[in-house]
């Protein structure tokens, strides 16, 4: 989360003093708007398509690849590039890779320009708006890749062999799939198995248990939750599946459809109303609402909370802070009473870590292609190896040895069966979920500042003005 | 001699001016003619809407918040942090006994002071920033802990993360990291002062509050006033700290949010360049009529010393 620009002021004077120098015979430095030009960049010429390369890549064009460099690094796309290569070998020494944790920064001029990458993975703190991007058809539509065979089994597409949901989570109206979800990322309540262990208990399945498990912790000085409250919006990572688990999956489809009164729907209040009962008592970490990521997850390492809200990059993330014996698992929301409408075990999991492929790319055969390639199960294996998270290829894991949290998440998806859902929130409508639900509304709540109703008209109120904004493209599910 | 004395001028000026135009001029008027329109900084493709942003901007609750806490700020950090740095330079120059014959001197050690108090502007802000974040943690941070040690629990605080003390834990981060430059700015500002102004004044009785305003700070008051503009600007800027250190960011609950950072937000989080293009508008109209207050306000007539 820091900020320190990567281009020092001297190097920028330079820079510029340089540039000035240059521009000052050009005289059109006035027309050298920000904004560019689409001169349509000229694509390479396609290669031929053969079993061995059905998206018909040029053997021979150069590869331009832009990275998030976040908490799965970069280097199992650079393995993936090597594959790449080895694949096409004329292509050697072709293949641009760049890694980035300023998506935007980086990317905005050369979309404008329309000279982007061939492959972004357009991810973090700064990712580019993807309603805007669609919007304004700026992606590939991916479908050619999709229905192309896949790399171990050629009798089967890329499609039939991803996990479900990630194809649709790739399509925000009609047919074309403008993203391909790489990671999959499980949702959940993380807890140690072996912190849990110490008071005499298991993961709590009904909600009345969990109070009974937070009392028995909070007598021996331990906190039952903790969240990163400088960053609220995790706190939905167990909280809508909660909500869904309460009053079925259409409560959080109509949220996501901005429909008026969505959150006014008891099983919101009923879910709020469970978690601010969590403040009341006292289970929360003191000092939560201050913590960033990090040092909420460091604090629950430490055992000074049982539970953290949190998404299945953790185990990779807080690898420095993890005692070896912790056995970290994830699960699913506890059961509110008798009358919830899923059973226990449904949970939130999705895909993650958004690729996609620049509509302006001039190889989008390319780009596809190493998507391809990354979805086959070599590189498979070698993510799940490198950064401990499941990828959206159905499968993967046969033969490895997984670590605790994976594993756990792993099972929890086989225990949810048919029983997972997917808010579009947080893709469809960034700002609304992080900055205004999550940091606003919820964060708000959990810090004892807003009682339920409140927060409940709150994130309505919120969720209208989003509904009436015309510059936020609106998408339904279908 | 004198014809060819303006070109010879207007070459020497050519390559600044043209500099100047290319990389400050020219960005002020492509913002401005980006608010007109739906630019979502995505893509090339975007049209003219006429005022609509402006019509946004006008009735975004969000907006107006970020411009009262702006306004805040404008109004404390500059007045504390010159404060402070006119009362610590004003000790360490004339504050002091009477020693070594003088009648005026510095308070003991006061070179060394200068030094330490120039410390901070040498961090990057980001530094600073970071430092406090540290600082301000609810669980682990020096202050609750310093709190804790001296058995004053019931004053710790979560700080960043309390909507009625985030804004004010910024502003002390500023003010902080500001001061020494003033310090050492008004300090050169004071040796430059004469020494028989203030041994005048002593020989009449007067005390040393007196001196400050009857002396220093009248003649002083070009320095300050400056000062004031710079101060000002820093005011209304106040992005990174908000991007680095706050809830959210922006938060808790936009307690913080400033119109520098609500550009950011607009631009690189929803993709609405025109919107963000014209916050940067309102910025610049609000700097400017910063700048003319202060200037008016601070006319002085000009003493010769």
């Amino acid at each position: 989360m820091g900020s320190t620009s990567d281009v020092g002021r001297r190097d920028l004077i330079k820079r510029s003093a340089a540039l000035g120098l240059i521009s000052v015979p050009a005289m059109s430095a006035l027309s050298a708007c920000a904004s560019g030009g689409d001169d349509d960049a000229k694509k390479v010429d396609k290669g031929k398509k053969s079993a061995k390369n059905p998206l018909a890549v040029n053997e021979s064009a150069a590869l331009d690849v832009v990275i998030f460099d976040g908490g799965f690094g970069q280097q199992y796309a650079k393995d993936a590039e090597a594959e790449y290569a080895a694949a096409f070998p004329k292509t050697k020494g072709k293949v641009k890779h760049a890694a980035t944790q300023k998506i935007q920064t980086v990317l905005q001029p050369r979309f404008n320009g329309g000279t982007p990458p061939d492959l972004v993975d357009n991810s973090g703190a700064e990712q580019m708006d993807m309603g805007t991007l669609v919007g304004k058809n700026q992606l590939t539509d991916l479908t050619p890749l999709l229905d192309a065979p896949s790399l171990d089994d050629p009798n089967k597409t890329v499609r039939e062999t991803l996990r479900p949901g990630v194809v649709e989570m790739g399509q925000f109206d009609g047919k074309p799939v403008w993203i391909l979800y790489y990671a999959y990322t499980v949702y959940g309540v993380w807890y140690s198995k072996s912190n849990l262990a110490k008071l005499d208990m298991e993961y709590p399945e009904t909600w009345d248990d969990m109070l009974k498990v937070c009392e028995a912790a909070k007598k021996k000085g331990i906190a039952g939750w903790t969240y990163p409250g400088k960053y609220p919006y995790y706190l939905p990572f167990s909280l809508y599946p909660f909500i869904a688990k309460i009053g079925g999956r259409d409560v959080l489809d109509s949220i996501d459809n901005l429909e008026p009164n969505a959150w006014k729907h008891p099983a919101v209040k009923a879910a709020f109303e469970a978690y601010y009962e969590l403040y009341k008592k006292g289970y929360i970490l003191k000092g939560t609402p201050g913590l960033t990521h990090i040092e909420s997850q460091t604090a629950w390492n430490q055992g000074k909370a049982l539970f953290i809200p949190n998404g299945s990059w953790v185990e990779n993330e807080a690898k420095k802070t993890t005692p070896k014996d912790f056995q970290m698992a994830v699960a699913a929301p506890s059961s509110l009473d008798k009358s919830d409408k899923l059973p226990f075990g449904t949970l939130w999991a999705s895909g993650g870590e958004p690729f996609i492929v620049p509509k302006s790319a001039k190889n989008p055969q390319g780009g596809m292609e190493l998507l391809r390639i990354m979805l086959g199960e070599k590189s498979t294996k070698n993510f799940i190896k490198q950064v401990s998270s499941l990828s959206s290829l159905n499968g993967g894991t046969e033969g490895l040895r997984l670590p605790p949290g994976l594993a756990s998440a792993q099972e929890a998806l086989t225990k949810a069966g048919k029983n997972v859902v997917n808010p579009r929130l947080q893709d469809w409508y960034v700002t609304l979920q992080k900055q205004q639900i999550g940091v606003g509304a919820l964060g708000e709540m959990m810090a004892g500042r807003m009682t339920p109703a409140e927060t409940i008209k709150k994130c309505q109120k919120f969720a209208d003005e989003t509904a009436k904004d015309d510059a936020v493209k609106k998408y339904k599910h279908v | 001699m004198q014809h060819g004395k303006y070109r010879f001028i207007a070459g020497f000026l050519a390559l600044p001016v043209i500099l100047y135009a290319v990389f400050v001029i020219s960005p002020f008027v492509q913002a401005i003619y980006y608010s007109f329109t739906d630019w979502t900084g995505l893509s090339s493709d975007f049209k003219m809407v006429g005022f609509k942003n402006y019509n946004w901007l006008l009735h975004d609750d969000l907006f107006w918040k970020a411009v009262g806490h702006n306004v805040v700020l404008l109004l404390v950090v500059p007045l504390v942090t010159l404060g402070l740095g006119l009362f610590f330079a004003f000790m360490l120059n004339v504050g002091g006994r009477g020693r070594k014959n003088s009648a005026i001197s510095g308070v003991r050690g006061s070179s060394l002071y200068k030094v330490i108090y120039f410390f901070p502007q040498v961090l990057s802000i980001a530094i600073v920033a970071l430092l406090f974040q540290f600082t301000y943690n609810p669980r682990n941070g020096a202050i609750n802990a310093f709190l804790g040690g001296i058995g004053l629990e019931s004053l710790q605080q979560g700080w960043l993360s309390d909507p009625k003390l985030a804004l004010w834990c910024l502003m002390a981060v500023m003010v902080w990291s500001n001061v020494g430059f003033y310090v050492v700015l008004f300090s050169a500002g004071m040796s430059s002062i004469p020494k028989d102004f203030y041994e005048a004044a002593l020989l009449d009785g007067a005390n040393r509050i007196k001196t400050f305003f009857k002396i220093t700070l009248p003649l002083l008051w070009d320095t300050v006033q400056t000062g004031w503009i710079y101060m000002g600007i820093i005011a209304l800027d106040a992005f990174a700290v908000v991007q680095i250190m706050t809830v959210g960011p922006g938060g808790p609950a936009d307690s913080t949010q400033v119109m520098g950072y609500y550009v950011y937000t607009k631009t690189f989080h929803d993709g609405q360049a025109g919107r963000a293009t014209t916050i940067g508008v309102a910025m610049l109209i609000v700097t400017l009529i910063f700048a003319v207050i202060v200037t008016r306000l601070g006319r002085r007539e000009r003493l010769e010393y």
